[in-house]
């Protein structure tokens, strides 16, 4: 027998995929939701809007009402301390502010803006892993994927600290404000050349993505024309990063198009006059709002919201039920964000059956989730080496698994937001399913750690099981750990394999019972290891499971 | 530490597992001890797709020199000076940028094909709906959401992925070296390749991938995760045993785009019958920077042509020492060209036309297409008109390269293009190996006659259980339900009348619990 067809005997065969078309019809709508408010519910709603869904998050949660509860959510976090200086080391030392300082008033310098911009995202992820019981960080990574830059690409980690701080300011407030300040933001300018944006040599970069990514989008009837894009060009020349002054735009109108800019039959021929001197800098309040004023708008908008918290499954059952009303709340609230959030995440669409882990997760949902789900902690404050180079480690991560926070791939964001057919099947391929895989083993037995393993944190399993209301009960353990997990409810045959890690093999429940109630009362080490190490196999394969990878 | 060098080694160094490790982002040496076996000799053919993201600037690529005084005040920020554009030879109008020196020899050995002016009609100059329509083959105006590679594919392997791997395919039927599988990959239903970036690593999933689904929406998304961890173990091994069988390799330059090719070229060594591959290389965007303004043959865009021109090269020289030279042609691709005239930003913006190459031992080397009309006073509206449609280049590689029957291109290509002089020897004459790719799998569901006018009768089998039987569109719109319902274990037959539906291709699909198949069906006149 040769080598190969050796190969082959050993290699799995399997049969096809069960790609099905879903026979249900998600006909819901905005009404308030009257069902249940239970575990499954709960975990839903705190899944969608955070990333994870702590223990006592849920158990707080339940302690609300529905309403409670999606009231606390919509809250505004506390202003965070800005990323301080937490990268010297052997090879680096800022000159300009000192260890444990703030460095995002220090000049431009790309000796150290890298360290900076690593600083950054470190600092970001570290908000996600501590975030409060509200959507505020979700809402901010969305903007981010709506409005995106790549900090990378921009290489000053200033600006870059101010683009985010323009997306958290905003992040549950008006949206024509966001996408102003963010027209005129040093990084935004930068990243899609508006600075050089003149008379005479017009640059559509930045005009074609507001009007194609950020606003009118690619609906069916997104029909702006190439002449739309220059004309929006040339309302926007001039406006340049002010390099005395390195945090605001300033507008040169030497180098502002001083014509009318006339626009199609698309926004209804609206001609913007043209001015000169400094009273050209108001063209841009013109065009936005035209841009708002176009249905187009409010109804992608609309749409990138549901994509983002809801489903990627839009027909014209949910266009006419959810994306319509929802486009509406958005104009007659004149693009506030709340009013159409909090809406949707009381309405009976969200909680409809057939929305229920509908979303596959995103890396950072993945990664992020399990480090908050499952206990895992961060070095204490004062240890700025050890948290820098954890949060450095989790974003490593999460770029291997394809959403490296602050550089998205392009100015379109993640394609799972928006390549069609796939949406967020593009997460999951044959490259980053066994990389999850991977994530999993690691955090579950080695644990996560720096150089030198000076600081390490593993997946505290026994103390996450010892929260469960009945831990003692194989049954109940893994209903509870499945409803909590889970986007789906795993199948029988799936809770039996997990029963039997717990079991040993064995068919008597008491045998995990008596484990149990012997560790809880003797608190011995052997004891102890004797549930730790079922527990350890229990969560590889519940974590493992291709339900576990649905939201 | 700059922006370049932060970007080549990224900053501080974290604690990752060995195995972790992600294409282009952390280095470390391959064993080079595993060489079971030597480089396979094999007949099937292969495709490279070489991407080059972004859109990238086709007149400062290939620079037309008869015009060169239009074309310097129209491009005055970017203009490469004449006397650094390198010549190619028996052309005195036309050459290639100076950073360009490897495949300049390329072509004047014969192994390069430059098409001037590639694109379609009515450009679309959005990124990702312009990439949309690369990789779909659509035209302009519609919205396909299978891949033109994907249905070349499903034409080629029908019963993919039932009962794939097998003796028959037992290697992927495409791959990207990444972590992103291309709309380009996409069949009607299943994406038909798979990506990967570190061909020496393999993680086998733990839990078989298996189990009953819902019929619901979340259901899919679960089938779809299962279906991955089935090929990622499946396929894992596959190609990492292709991979470790090779020993050694030429010289490539260490770049992102020479690391992606040296991976390929060791897998077609190793033996895969894997037809199809795409690397990437990103940066084309070049709205600013694109050039050095103190001297225009430097800058961004220089160093990304570098780095195609270099790998490529090195690629070619490898498959040669690999005896795999003439198993293998390559092509580049870019969603669009750039504008004629230049920015402020010493850039360009979105364009339209742009040249495609074609590399290979066994290719028609040369010329195809004339120099541009670059017009007197060029403003920002003008574009370079097309002088090839790009299904014309991907029709010839199916009809020349893969052998395909004409008929069968016009099916993948939904619609008929002409074949260009690209592929010296096509050497299309056994038919065999095909029948057996074929019927390669298992067939569930089948039409006959097929093609038919008005009805067909359509047998699939079933497991037991519900049978669902859907006829879609070209366009992926569901468009008839023949059948519904409960169907005993065993073959099954049913009549169905097409009844309104106009003359064209559409897809025939079962699905029967975990089982699920698309067929092609051509209604005729």
């Amino acid at each position: 027998m040769k080598r190969r067809d050796f190969l082959r005997l050993q290699r799995p065969q399997f049969r096809g995929p069960a790609v099905l078309r879903p026979s249900g019809q998600l006909s819901s709508g905005l009404e308030p939701y009257t069902g249940p408010w239970a575990l499954p519910q709960a975990a839903h709603l705190l899944r969608r809007t955070m990333f994870g869904a702590k223990q006592e998050d849920v158990q707080e949660a339940l302690a609300r009402t529905l309403d409670e509860a999606v009231d606390e959510l919509l809250s505004t976090d506390p202003i965070p301390a800005p990323p301080v200086v937490d990268y010297n080391g052997p090879d680096v030392t800022d000159p300009y502010s000192a260890a444990g300082e703030t460095w995002v008033d220090d000049p431009i310098d790309n000796q150290y803006d890298g360290y900076r911009i690593q600083s950054l995202k470190g600092w970001w992820v570290r908000q996600i892993l501590e975030q409060p019981r509200t959507i505020e960080q979700k809402m901010i990574l969305f903007w981010h994927n709506h409005v995106p830059i790549q900090f990378i690409e921009v290489f000053v980690g200033r600006w870059d600290y101010r683009y985010w701080e323009t997306l958290r300011e905003n992040a549950l407030g008006n949206i024509r404000s966001l996408i102003r300040a963010l027209t005129l933001d040093p990084a935004m300018l930068h990243y899609l050349n508006g600075q050089y944006n003149s008379v005479g040599a017009p640059d559509e970069n930045y005009a074609r993505e507001l009007q194609e990514l950020f606003c009118i989008g690619k609906g069916p009837n997104a029909a702006f024309t190439e002449e739309d894009v220059r004309a929006a060009a040339r309302i926007l020349t001039g406006w340049r990063v002010n390099y005395s002054n390195l945090d605001e735009a300033v507008f040169t109108r030497a180098f502002h198009v001083t014509e009318d800019k006339q626009f199609s039959e698309f926004y209804h021929g609206t001609l913007i006059s043209g001015r000169a001197g400094l009273a050209g800098a108001e063209e841009l309040d013109d065009l936005l709002e035209m841009i708002f004023d176009n249905n187009e708008t409010a109804l992608f908008l609309a749409r990138r919201l549901y994509r983002f918290f809801v489903s990627d499954l839009i027909d014209a059952t949910v266009e006419a039920n959810v994306i319509e009303p929802l486009a509406e709340l958005l104009r007659d609230n004149d693009y506030e964000v709340l009013p159409a959030l909090s809406t949707l995440f009381r309405s009976q669409h969200f909680f409809d059956a057939l929305t229920l882990g509908v979303m596959i997760k995103s890396p950072t949902d993945f990664v992020l989730g399990i480090f908050r789900e499952l206990r895992m902690t961060l070095p204490d404050p004062s240890d700025l080496a050890s948290r820098y180079q954890i949060a450095g480690t989790l974003n490593y991560v999460n770029m291997v698994l394809q959403q490296d926070l602050g550089d998205p791939p392009n100015v379109a964001g993640w394609p799972a937001y928006y390549q069609l057919p796939q949406y967020d099947k593009n997460w999951i391929n044959t490259d980053t399913l066994p990389r999850r895989g991977e994530v999993l083993a690691w955090f579950l037995y080695a644990g996560i750690s720096t150089q030198g393993n000076a600081y390490n944190s593993i997946i505290d399993v026994v103390g996450i099981v010892d929260r469960f209301q009945n831990p003692e009960d194989p049954n109940d353990l893994i209903a509870a750990a499945a409803d909590w997990l889970f986007g789906l409810p795993p199948s029988p045959a799936f809770s039996a394999s997990l029963k039997s890690i717990l079991l040993s093999g064995q068919s008597d429940d008491t045998y995990w019972t008596v484990a149990w109630l012997e560790y809880k009362s003797s608190g011995s080490p052997m004891d102890y290891q004797t549930v730790y190490s079922r527990l350890q196999s229990f969560f590889y394969f519940l974590l493992n499971a291709e339900e576990h990878q649905l939201a | 530490m700059n922006r370049k060098e932060f970007l080549k080694y990224g900053a501080g160094s974290f604690v990752v597992p060995s195995m972790f490790n992600g294409l282009g982002i952390a280095k470390r040496a391959n064993s080079w001890i595993n060489s079971l076996s030597s480089a396979i000799v094999d007949t099937d053919k292969v495709l490279v797709l070489v991407r080059l993201d972004g859109g990238n600037d086709g007149l400062n690529t290939v620079i037309p020199l008869d015009q060169y005084g239009r074309l310097t005040m129209a491009r005055e920020k970017v203009i490469i000076p004449e006397n650094k554009v390198l010549r190619l030879d028996g052309l005195d109008q036309v050459g290639l940028h100076p950073a360009m020196g490897k495949m300049r020899d390329l072509y004047n050995e014969g192994k390069l094909k430059i098409i001037r002016s590639v694109g379609y009609p009515n450009p679309n100059y959005s990124h990702f709906r312009s990439t949309d329509i690369w990789m779909t083959a659509s035209d302009s105006d519609e919205i396909i959401v299978s891949g033109w590679a994907g249905r070349y594919l499903q034409n080629e392997f029908p019963n993919f992925p039932v009962d794939f791997p097998n003796e028959d395919m037992p290697d992927p039927l495409s791959l990207e070296i990444g972590s992103f599988l291309s709309l380009a990959f996409q069949g009607p239903t299943n994406a038909m390749g798979m990506s990967i970036s570190d061909p020496s690593d393999f993680y086998e999933l733990i839990g078989g991938g298996i189990g009953e689904v819902p019929n619901t929406p979340a259901g899919e998304k679960l089938a779809h995760v299962r279906l991955i961890k089935r090929q990622s173990n499946a396929y894992g091994q596959v190609v990492k045993d292709a991979y470790e069988s090779v020993n050694s390799q030429g010289e490539y330059p260490d770049t992102f785009l020479g690391e992606q090719l040296k991976i390929v070229s060791r897998l077609i060594a190793g033996g895969l019958k894997t037809r199809i591959y795409m690397v990437n290389i990103g940066g084309f965007d070049t709205h600013d920077r694109q050039v050095d303004p103190a001297d225009h043959t430097r800058g961004f865009h220089a160093e990304l042509l570098r780095e195609v021109s270099d790998a490529i090269a090195a690629f070619m020289e490898d498959l040669r020492f690999q005896g795999t030279d003439k198993r293998v042609v390559g092509m580049t691709f870019s969603e669009f060209g750039r504008r004629i005239i230049s920015n402020f930003s010493d850039g360009t913006d979105h364009g339209a036309a742009a040249p495609m190459f074609v590399f290979g031992h066994e290719i028609e080397g040369g010329m195809l297409g004339e120099n541009p009309f670059i017009p007197l006073n060029a403003t920002p509206a003008d574009n370079l008109p097309m002088q090839y449609d790009f299904r014309s280049v991907y029709a010839t590689m199916l009809q020349d390269w893969f052998c395909l029957p004409s008929d069968e291109v016009q099916l993948v290509m939904r619609n008929d293009f002409p074949i260009l002089p690209l592929i010296a020897n096509s050497d299309c004459v056994s038919t065999s190996t095909r029948d057996q790719y074929r019927n390669a799998g298992q067939t569930i569901i089948s039409a006959y006659p097929n093609p038919f006018t008005e009805r067909t009768t359509i047998s699939f089998q079933s497991d037991g259980g519900q049978c669902l039987v859907q006829v879609f569109n070209a366009h992926g719109q569901l468009v008839a339900t023949p059948a519904h319902g409960a169907y005993a274990m065993g073959e099954h037959q049913l009549d169905w009348d097409s009844e309104t539906l106009p003359a064209g291709h559409y897809h025939l699909r079962l699905q029967n619990g975990l089982l699920q198949q698309v067929r092609p069906v051509l209604k005729v006149r």
